[in-house]
């Protein structure tokens, strides 16, 4: 049989996949967020905390504003662009960490879950049921009244949000595919645990996951936003999108750009990120392309 | 000097029957006994549900017998899990009955089959290229063929590509369970024939599990008729193809499509294989036994050596 000569036939050209322009679009309206974030203190042409009594409430450029205060001025005669620019970084702070830890802790619970069974899948299971049972708002808030506020915790606590979701997900495939032939056969190969999961059931499921991410990200933003609203997120004088949505709720009828401008950064942000979720679960997936 | 031999070997499970239902023991298997010598094959033969994939989990140490003991190399078969088992993979391998269900579908061929290397740290990153394409090529695997995921290969190509993963670590027994069942019977007889090839030119040890007859009678030097988790008959495939013993072994047969005029009376069984919650008392084919007297209703034949060096469990047949 080896000595079969085996007729040579020229590989396959690589496939190049365009990017479809909505996806374009959603990418650099993320990076863009991204590089304003981190530029935030060069870009900024004003201290957020730097008030112009003289002219406040003043209307944006186009709807009778100067260009002195593009997106106008708030209450305070603080300048809007520059305490937007400056929620943008707080926001997207919170949401991707918040996101990334819920991510990463639900899923390891999950595999451990998967792994063990027995009484540490048990416990696994009622930690998420006491998770899904509890309105997070009220585990919020008393987090937060017994230890104060500071970001970092804050970040955290946003992280406990959705973990449940990404437990029982990643829970429930992990034991899917432990008895599916293909982690069962590369068990049989003689791998280790750590091997199997990290190495063939986490990019299994990955697309999952992924698109789970992308719908717990919006709703950390909106999570965020109303615990700020409820004067228990972000602080004053820091600032964040829900931070801003919030305050400029009382002048909603006055002057709608101070609330208008970050709900539309809100929207989009959202938005763009569910777009490249769902292209990336498609690409991650070699059976689709 | 025997590679792998299985004593006693039972397995039970518990099912439940109802929400509130007592559990209640499955016999899968129940008291098998057999050896493998280096470079010989026993095939194991039965209907679905007789134990045949069971007894091949169990071989292979997946599954912990639950009666009996199974050597290997002169040693017991440690816990499933452990780092000793885990060692021990590299010399036991199994050929699935699904390819495509058995690879991981992200993963490029090329990619799976160099994976036990990479688990058992063999040889370095060259080496393990090398060693790839050439276990490909030993499989008749085109070497373009290396860089695609198993979704893109023919079902053919995949149980091949699979066998692949399975040889490269110079395992020395293979467990192959219905390897070809899921294939067309072209490339059942390639893939039948390259996977003798291979045990010939390996000196590989084979266990052989497949509802096919004709299949089991070609590649075997050895065969085992099971019947609800126990062995009925036992020994040289073109003796017990010829003249079966055992009368399940007969109705077996005597079903091999044959071309032209049917020199054996085609045997029909009435009734259904039984459940094996529900064992019939004494032996357990007798519901269906076209000869059955009142004592294979009572007692449980054991295996007998009979005529010609062969194992048969049946009251009817003399012992030698």
């Amino acid at each position: 049989m080896s000595e079969q000569v085996l007729p040579a036939v020229a590989a396959p050209p690589k496939r190049r996949v365009a990017i479809p322009p909505g996806v374009a679009l959603a990418m650099l309206w993320l990076l863009a967020m991204v590089t304003i974030a981190v530029l935030a203190d060069v870009i900024r042409p004003y201290g957020i905390t730097a008030m112009d009594l003289r002219s406040r409430l003043q209307p944006p450029v186009g709807f009778g504003g100067g260009w002195l205060h593009p997106l106008g001025t708030d209450e305070l005669g603080r300048d809007v662009f520059s305490r937007l620019i400056e929620s943008i970084r707080m926001s997207l702070m919170i949401a991707f960490g918040a996101t990334i830890i819920a991510a990463v802790f639900g899923t390891t619970m999950g595999f451990l879950a998967a792994h063990f069974r027995g009484w540490v899948e048990q416990a696994v299971l009622m930690l998420i049921d006491f998770q899904a049972s509890m309105p997070f708002l009220i585990l919020a808030l008393s987090v937060l009244a017994f230890f104060g506020n500071s970001l970092p915790l804050f970040i955290c606590l946003m992280g406990l949000y959705g973990w449940e979701r990404h437990a029982r997900i990643s829970r429930g495939l992990a034991i899917a595919a432990n008895a599916q032939g293909y982690a069962a056969a590369v068990r049989q190969l003689g791998a280790k645990p750590l091997r199997i999961y990290l190495k063939h059931v986490l990019p299994n499921i990955a697309s999952t996951l992924i698109v789970a991410a992308t719908l717990s990200f919006p709703e950390v933003v909106l999570l965020e936003s109303g615990l700020s609203f409820l004067g228990l997120g972000v602080q004053p004088p820091m600032t964040s999108l829900g931070n801003m949505v919030g305050y400029g709720r009382e002048y909603i009828t006055r002057a709608p750009w101070i609330m208008l401008s970050p709900c539309v950064v809100i929207i989009l942000t959202t938005l763009s990120v569910s777009i490249l979720g769902d292209w990336l679960r498609d690409r991650l997936d070699p059976t689709l392309t | 000097m025997s590679l792998l031999s299985l004593e006693g070997v039972s397995r039970v499970y518990a099912t439940r029957r109802g929400l509130f239902g007592k559990p209640v023991p499955v016999r899968a298997v129940d008291h098998v006994s057999f050896s493998v010598a280096p470079g010989r094959t026993l095939g194991i033969v039965g209907e679905s549900g007789c134990g045949k994939s069971t007894t091949g989990r169990v071989a292979l140490g997946i599954e912990r017998p639950s009666e009996g003991s199974v050597t290997f190399e002169g040693a017991t078969m440690p816990m499933p899990g452990t780092p000793e088992w885990r060692r021990m993979r590299a010399r036991l391998q199994l050929v699935h009955q699904d390819p495509l269900g058995a690879m991981d579908r992200r993963l490029t061929v090329a990619a799976q089959v160099a994976e036990p290397l990479e688990i058992h740290g063999i040889g370095d990153k060259a080496e393990r290229t090398d060693r790839v394409a050439a276990l490909l090529r030993d499989v008749g695997l085109r070497a373009d063929l290396a860089e695609r995921h198993p979704h893109e290969l023919s079902g053919g190509q995949r149980q091949r590509a699979v066998l692949a993963r399975a040889l490269a670590t110079d395992p020395a027994l293979l467990v192959a369970d219905e390897p070809v069942s899921a294939l067309d019977v072209s490339i059942q007889a390639q893939v039948i024939n390259m996977l003798t090839d291979l045990q010939e030119a390996r000196g590989i040890a084979m266990l052989f599990i497949s509802h096919d007859l004709k299949v089991v009678r070609q590649v075997s030097h050895e065969v085992a008729v099971m019947y609800l988790g126990r062995i009925v008959e036992q020994g040289d495939p073109e003796a017990i193809f010829a003249d079966p013993l055992h009368p399940y072994s007969r109705a077996l047969v005597s079903a091999i499509p044959v071309p032209g005029p049917r020199r054996i009376e085609r045997i029909v069984l009435s009734g259904d294989p039984p459940n094996p919650a529900d064992r019939p008392s004494g032996c357990a084919f007798h519901p269906r036994c076209p000869l059955a007297v009142s004592a294979c209703r009572a007692e449980v034949p054991e295996l007998k050596a009979a005529a010609d060096g062969r194992q048969v469990a049946c009251h009817l047949v003399e012992a030698a």
